[in-house]
């Protein structure tokens, strides 16, 4: 089996960290790699959501408990606290209303895990300064028109994403060029962040 | 309608009591298997077929001699593999292809006719959970089921919430709609209207309402496919001439089609099954079964979900799926659903489709 994604990898240990055979929502569970290694590592619950049906009926002929949905739509349909761990990664900046799908993490889980890349990361802000154009980087590779990220968001957004919603964010991991690094000025060198969150 | 069938028969050794408060006495339920149960009697999965299907899921039809209905997905290395599990496809009560239904003769010999008493697909399911007994299986592997199968499933799972480990259910509903009702309304009046019908007493004549059964089923037929499939398949092409005809012949491949489906199909149905089948599948709401919310209906069940619909289904269409699967997240089951992409509407389920077959193999898996 292929090595978990970094964001991804963090977020497996620290759910295996916290609680053995936890109940997962893996929302934007994508070919439901954080799944499987949930199952195997830890022995997870999982259900996944995601929005492309090939990668769905990739996960459910892996076995995986998947359902192709929408993270703006039917998050609503699960009952208040029925997971312990809800994940999004790489997903909250494609959603119409990122602020009402955190809001759904936080009802639906005990723990939100969020993940996403960081728009304030300084190859953004040259290639923008600079360039006079959208930027196309590492964290974010696909041109302004094509690209399924609707709502950039950036470390600091998010921290204030975080207080107005009233979630207590328990950790923080801030990674460039897959490695993990210190907190300090994060908002400038982080190209993705992961946020653990609860309420 | 009573010629020799091949399948196996089993006699229900009691009676079966139905949803209408009415009992069926000594109900025989026909069916065939596919591949060896295993000693530990837990690698059967049940197969329930749809409105007009039959048992002969995946062996030569007795009546039109065709391959199996379902041949391409089950069978020896085939996504429902025989070689790992024993498939069990039960003809449900009400129906025509040995199972007690209006055309078997009811305790004074005679056909029942119209005194066949109205089932609903939760009785369908009591007949087939009376076979699975008889066989000694207390649990299947998985139940499957395509439309009117997927309801049965569906019932399954939700009444006898310990007999199945997995759950397939692919484009099918929770509850027929009023449109679903009104085609189904449409095709019935088609048969009661035809002078043949008698009341339902027309067994043992020589005339049959063989026209009214036809338009039903052409009716039906067009609900299974979609405009873009009838468009490739047909556009407005003319049917062996170069003209219009400026008369009622069947100028059109479309309309010569649909007559050659309707016509083939009362060479295989009971005009009279049509109406209790169509009523059970009308009747059944499993919301209303379980006090109005549909998620109720699954508290008691542990087993895996899948569901599956198509895009170009419009008799249910992917709405109706999703419809299950927030009933089942409400309640926490474990469930998996896609909606797969097909342009021959309903029927998709049928048809050969390769993510279909990776989806089945994987959950059965």
């Amino acid at each position: 089996m292929t090595a978990l994604r970094f964001d991804l990898a963090a977020i497996a240990d620290q759910i295996g960290h916290e609680k053995n055979a936890p109940r997962v929502l893996d929302v934007g569970c994508g070919d439901g790699a954080l799944m499987v290694a949930l199952e195997a590592d830890h022995s997870a619950d999982v259900r996944g959501v995601e929005l492309d049906p090939v990668k769905v009926e990739r996960c459910v002929a892996r076995g995986l408990s998947v359902v192709q949905g929408d993270a703006d739509i039917d998050l609503a349909n699960y009952p208040d606290k029925s997971f312990d761990f809800a994940v999004l990664s790489r997903t909250l900046q494609t959603t119409n209303r990122p602020d009402q799908v955190l809001e759904e993490l936080l009802r639906l889980a005990h723990i939100a895990f969020v993940s996403f890349p960081n728009f304030a990361h300084w190859g953004t802000r040259a290639a923008l300064m600079f360039g006079g154009k959208m930027p196309i980087t590492n964290a974010l590779p696909v041109s302004w028109y094509e690209t399924e990220n609707i709502h950039h968001v950036t470390v600091e957004d998010f921290r204030d994403l975080a207080a107005a919603k009233g979630a207590r964010i328990i950790r923080e991991w801030n990674f460039t060029n897959e490695r993990a690094i210190g907190p300090l000025g994060a908002n400038w060198r982080a190209e993705f962040a992961v946020f653990q969150l609860s309420r | 309608m009573t010629s020799p069938l091949a399948s196996k028969a089993y006699h229900l050794p009691g009676s079966l009591s139905l949803d209408s408060g009415q009992v069926l006495e000594s109900a025989e339920i026909a069916y065939e298997t596919y591949g060896d149960l295993n000693a530990e009697r837990s690698n059967a999965i049940l197969l329930c077929h749809a409105l007009t299907g039959d048992q002969y899921v995946a062996s030569k039809h007795p009546i039109t001699g065709k391959p199996g209905w379902w041949e391409r997905m089950v069978g020896p290395g085939k996504p429902l593999d025989t070689e790992r599990f024993h498939v069990i496809c039960a003809n449900v009560i009400g129906s025509c292809m040995g199972s007690t239904g209006p055309a078997s003769p009811a305790p004074d010999g005679k056909p029942y006719g119209m005194r066949f008493p109205v089932i609903t697909i939760r009785d369908m399911v009591r007949g087939i959970v009376a076979l699975l007994d008889g066989l000694g299986i207390e649990r299947l592997h998985t139940v499957v089921g395509g439309s009117m199968g997927g309801m049965q499933a569906l019932s399954l799972a939700a009444n006898w919430p310990d007999r199945a480990r997995r759950v397939l259910v692919l484009a099918s509903t929770a509850r027929h709609s009023a449109q679903n009702i009104a085609f189904h309304e449409l095709g019935r009046q088609a048969i009661m209207a035809d002078p043949n019908w008698a009341d339902g007493a027309y067994y043992g004549r020589d005339a049959k309402p063989d026209n009214g059964l036809a338009v039903a089923r052409m009716a039906a037929h067009i609900t299974y496919l979609s405009e873009d499939g009838l468009t490739e398949k047909f556009g407005r092409r003319l049917q062996d001439r170069d003209a219009k005809s400026f008369g009622f012949e069947a100028d059109f491949q479309v309309e010569s089609y649909l007559r050659y489906q309707g016509s083939g199909f009362t060479q295989r149905f009971d005009a009279n099954s049509y109406l209790y089948i169509t009523r059970a599948m009308d009747y059944f709401d499993l919301a209303e079964e379980h006090g109005g919310k549909l998620a109720d209906a699954f508290v008691d069940t542990s087993a895996r979900f899948c569901l599956v619909s198509f895009d170009t289904d419009w008799l249910y269409p992917t709405a109706e799926s999703r419809h299950i699967v927030h009933a089942l997240n409400a309640t926490s089951a474990k469930v998996s659903f896609v909606e797969l992409s097909a342009n021959a509407g309903h029927d998709s389920f049928l048809l050969p489709h390769d993510q279909l077959d990776r989806v089945v193999r994987g959950f059965v898996e």
